[in-house]
């Protein structure tokens, strides 16, 4: 009978998670047809179980550790919340991720076309930024993250229709692009710092806007994909131009003094060293953008 | 150009100990940057240069002891496996 000793592990396990499904509430409630399968087993356990006494003794042991073990990860997990709230501002975050299908389609929209939107300013609600869904103009997460994981999937589409693509490579152009998105982010921090731009763009305001050109680039790289060399270069150089369009009108409200902003030229280095920095962080959008595709097309 | 995290972290920790060993006696007074010139512009508008100093002046005294505890940790890093 080779089959009990298989059966009783699986048997005494499933005593087990159904006694941590009522107690602690740590493992959700799935359906009622893993209870149905449960109480098959169950009948089918005691039958098993009867066979040695040794587990009968063991279970309230094998009870109390799993009550121990499972007070000991909400603590840890409780903990774990409290302590990454630090580091990484979740409800921040949420922010970021508040967008709905009609934000999506009009700031793709504008990603690709801005030169007919007229007013770039962020709308406020008693102090706090009004969240993206309500909000064309104010920066999101979404379509970064989005964009970023379409671009290493393009990526390897593209290399894959070169014969040059192993699994690896997705990883190198994931950590490749990740790292370049991360220094250029640091490299926006410290000429503002050196600059002493008081401005209320946080960290994570620059990694979204610098998160927006994996759209212009994806576009690219996919109609690269379908048209050939002269498509890509064309609708590369229009994502660029857009980009570019778009940076310097979202950033020009941020950056700049108010006077500045609204186009009267006005004398005095700072604002001088705050337009070139404007231009500067909308001129190096392209250049990336060349950068992290060029050798995906060949 | 196949960068991974590891090569981001190492240039992290170079940089940071390039701005930590600029001595200002023998380096930095030379530019103008020494320890008489201060920060004296207290108006509004401290200028590229005060800001370099208090970033110089702040990198060596912010991270002189975590960077010992990242060097020596690399050093027997580098040293055991290569």
């Amino acid at each position: 009978m080779d089959y009990t000793p298989t059966q009783k592990p699986n048997m005494r396990l499933r005593n087990s998670s159904a006694d941590g499904l009522e107690g602690s509430q740590l493992f959700e409630d799935t359906s009622g047809a893993a209870h149905g399968l449960q109480t098959g087993n169950q009948q089918a356990g005691p039958q098993a179980a009867g066979f040695t006494g040794q587990s009968m003794l063991s279970d309230p042991m094998s009870n109390l550790a799993l009550a121990y073990g499972s007070s000991l990860a909400s603590q840890g997990r409780e903990m774990v919340d409290k302590n990454l709230d630090r580091f990484i501002p979740i409800s921040k975050m949420k922010y970021y991720f508040a967008v709905d299908t009609v934000y999506v389609g009009k700031k793709l929209g504008l990603l690709v076309f801005p030169y007919m939107h007229k007013n770039w300013e962020v709308s406020y609600q008693q102090d706090t930024p009004v969240a993206p869904r309500f909000d064309v103009n104010a920066p999101d997460l979404y379509i970064p993250a989005m964009g970023f994981i379409t671009y290493v999937l393009v990526a390897g589409l593209a290399l894959g229709t070169q014969n040059r693509f192993s699994p690896e490579l997705l990883g190198v152009q994931a950590s490749s692009a990740f790292v370049w998105l991360v220094m250029e982010v640091l490299a926006v921090l410290l000429s503002l710092y050196l600059v002493t731009a008081n401005t209320d763009l946080t960290t994570i305001d620059l990694l979204a806007f610098s998160g927006y050109k994996y759209v212009g680039m994806i576009i690219g790289v996919v109609a690269g994909l379908l048209f050939g060399r002269p498509a890509y270069y064309l609708s590369l150089l229009w994502c660029c131009a857009a980009i570019f369009v778009f940076m310097i009108r979202t950033l020009r409200l941020k950056l700049l003094s108010d006077a500045a902003a609204e186009g009267r030229l006005v004398r005095g280095t700072r604002n001088q060293l705050r337009m070139y920095l404007t231009m500067s962080i909308a001129a190096a959008q392209p250049i990336f953008m060349y950068w992290l595709t060029y050798h995906l097309i060949r | 150009m196949a960068f991974t995290l590891y090569s981001l972290i190492q240039t992290a920790i170079l940089c940071i100990n390039a701005i930590a060993v600029l001595h200002e006696e023998r380096f930095l007074s030379k530019f103008g940057f020494g320890v008489e010139q201060g920060v004296g512009g207290f108006g509004d508008d401290p200028g590229v240069k005060a800001q370099v100093l208090t970033l110089i002046r702040s990198v060596r005294t912010v991270m002189r002891v975590p960077l010992i505890i990242v060097n020596s940790a690399s050093i027997v890093l580098l040293l055991l496996f290569g």
